[in-house]
């Protein structure tokens, strides 16, 4: 099903979208997006929303199994609690991607903003991936409690900027972050060190790293030829003694 | 029984818009395209305040001093122009054009004035013996109108340019001010969703001063600093907000001391000095000196702003990028906005489109003497 989001005021047009997932529509592509928040909010059916132009900003909040495929850039607060389903945007992505995160794949192919991956978290069986293609800002993972990041680093429309900013992994007390080509060490939150791979992570980075260059069709052994490094919290309290010791 | 929803699902979440171009060129571009912008961005405010700031709109009157007024009574009008004819050669003044739409409630009377300083007794003394210029001299009047005429509030003062104001959704306020009959080279537009102040006809942005205005969306928790430091230097704020000593700080930094606009944007938004301890000397120097010298210039709080004057258009965050801000190039004109969504809506294809990192200030000047 096609629709010209064209000049449509958001409520209308997610109301559109919601009473054809209802109707069991399984593939709606949405024409001249430009704006329009709260796409595929709280969707809970395996339906495929895919999306030309640039949508607003909450994308995919809650989203409980759906798949959102933007062709073009996307905004802010993408995937906002999102739970399942994953979220392809083939340019870049705002700030404060992911946040709260708790399950489901967040696919980006350029640069990302700040605070990408805020407070992720992952519980059993749920276990949120979110991959970068391109370069990130400041606060890369804060709060991170659980899930998987990836930085790429590779496909920017500013070479010049580095590869990541400042107070990277502030606040992070769960989950891991990898990273293609290691990290500025100096732009490390004091929460978080950087470890080698071992064989098991090596498995795990490969698989994902398959499935997202099978999404944008590009060759996983050129993106996995680079050397790796992970990123993992040194505590999982790192605030317990912040405002007085914590009894042992 | 049936479960209770736990959270109000209609909620409205909003927060403030910005938008703005220039054209370095000097193209003037008709307001029909700065509204299509902030309209995308409707849900961004409230309706509590909208407005416009608009450049190279009075080429017949650029040698004049163009005064916005706005009158909330008929004895603030009688006793601004008195004062007006008392000190200011008067070359045209008039009614701001406006239309009565059923979306603005109880409009205040908005009046202009093209303007230059009479050569007055106080204006000599001013010049000859206290080193004023006309600019100094400007800034004490619109302090003096602001501060001692009840009911009235100098909307914006510089040339060629103009403000225009008050409470409403920006699409409200363009049509209430007939913006689409103007036409500029630079446009900012606000949509405000007032937080900690009231929304009232001289709290919408932009705020101005001279030639400078602001656009912000963010809140200035170090308002009080900032407002103490201006008021040393005879500035003084009385639109009831925050984002007033922006406007009073970028005039004292790049008109009154000579700092450039890096350096005047630096001192709002410096970098954190476990930074500036890794940068190399020479840097290490100019930051500390900045921040020791203006440390209460700073602004701290969450922040993205526009600022524009007739030399060009400035885009700023706060230095950890806690509001929105995303720029964009096509041809000769620059586009920055709180949504990418508002760029395109009037650039559907720009040649570059990026997010600025927090305190690193995107400048776009205009070439020449446009």
């Amino acid at each position: 099903m096609k629709i010209d989001a064209q000049g449509i005021y958001y409520r209308d047009l997610n109301n559109t979208i919601r009473e054809a997932v209802q109707a069991g529509t399984d593939e709606i592509e949405l024409d001249n997006v430009n704006g329009q928040y709260f796409i595929g909010d709280g969707i809970n059916k395996p339906v495929t929303i895919t999306i030309n132009g640039v949508p607003g900003n909450d994308l995919g909040a809650f989203m409980n199994g759906a798949t959102i495929i933007v062709n073009e850039n996307a905004q802010d607060n993408i995937g906002n609690t999102m739970n399942a389903g994953k979220i392809i945007v083939h340019g870049h992505a705002g700030d404060v991607l992911g946040y709260g995160m708790r399950g489901g794949r967040i696919f980006i192919g350029k640069d990302v903003g700040y605070r990408v991956g805020i407070h992720m978290k992952s519980y059993q069986e749920y276990k949120p991936v979110l991959i970068a293609g391109g370069k990130a800002g400041d606060f890369f993972g804060e709060y991170m409690a659980g899930g998987v990041l990836i930085l790429l680093g590779m496909f920017t429309d500013d070479p010049a900027k580095d590869k990541h900013g400042y107070l990277f992994g502030t606040g992070m007390h769960g989950g891991v972050i990898y990273v293609r080509g290691g990290v500025d060490e100096s732009r490390l939150a004091k929460e978080v060190g950087v470890f080698e791979l071992d064989d098991s992570d090596r498995v795990e980075l490969e698989g994902y790293i398959r499935e997202y260059c099978a999404d944008f069709k590009l060759d996983a052994a050129e993106v996995l030829k680079e050397h790796f490094v992970k990123v993992l919290p040194r505590s999982k309290r790192p605030y317990g003694n912040m405002y007085c010791t914590m009894p042992k | 029984m049936k479960p209770q929803p736990t959270h109000i699902f209609q909620k409205d979440i909003s927060n403030c818009g910005l938008t703005g171009f220039v054209s370095k060129k000097g193209q003037r571009v008709e307001g029909a395209v700065i509204i299509k912008s902030i309209s995308l961005m409707h849900d961004r405010g409230n309706g509590l305040g909208g407005g416009f700031g608009a450049y190279g709109i009075y080429p017949e009157f650029k040698e004049f001093y163009a005064f916005h007024l706005m009158y909330e009574n008929a004895m603030a009008l009688q006793l601004t122009e008195e004062y007006l004819e008392a000190n200011f050669h008067i070359e045209q003044q008039e009614d701001i054009p406006t239309r009565r739409i059923r979306a603005i409630a109880n409009p205040p009377v908005f009046k202009r004035y093209f303007v230059t300083p009479l050569e007055t007794d106080e204006y000599r003394e001013a010049v000859e013996y206290q080193g004023m210029t006309d600019s100094d001299i400007i800034v004490r009047h619109v302090m003096a109108v602001n501060h001692e005429i009840d009911g009235a509030f100098v909307v914006s003062s510089g040339k060629n340019m103009g403000a225009f104001k008050g409470v409403g959704f920006p699409e409200d306020i363009a049509e209430f001010f007939r913006l689409e009959e103007y036409s500029g080279h630079i446009w900012t537009a606000h949509n405000r969703f007032p937080t900690n102040t009231p929304g009232w006809w001289g709290g919408a942005h932009p705020f101005t001063l001279l030639d400078w205005s602001i656009v912000h969306n963010g809140e200035i928790s170090s308002y009080g600093i900032n407002k103490r430091y201006l008021e040393m230097y005879g500035y003084l704020c009385t639109m009831l907000t925050d984002t007033e000593v922006v406007a009073y700080m970028l005039d004292l930094l790049i008109r009154k001391h000579g700092l450039s606009p890096e350096l005047a944007c630096t001192a709002l938004a410096p970098p954190f000095w476990s930074l500036i301890d890794q940068l190399p000397s020479n840097e290490r120097e100019l930051y500390t000196a900045i921040r020791q010298v203006y440390g209460s210039a700073l602004l701290n709080g969450p922040f993205a702003i526009l600022f524009a004057s007739n030399k060009g258009l400035i885009g700023l965050n706060d230095r950890v990028k806690l509001r929105p801000l995303v720029c964009a190039e096509k041809d000769d004109f620059v586009y920055m906005a709180s949504e990418e969504s508002a760029i395109r809506e009037i650039c559907p294809a720009p040649s570059r489109i990026w997010a600025p990192r927090g305190g690193e200030p995107v400048i776009a000047m205009v070439e020449g003497n446009v």
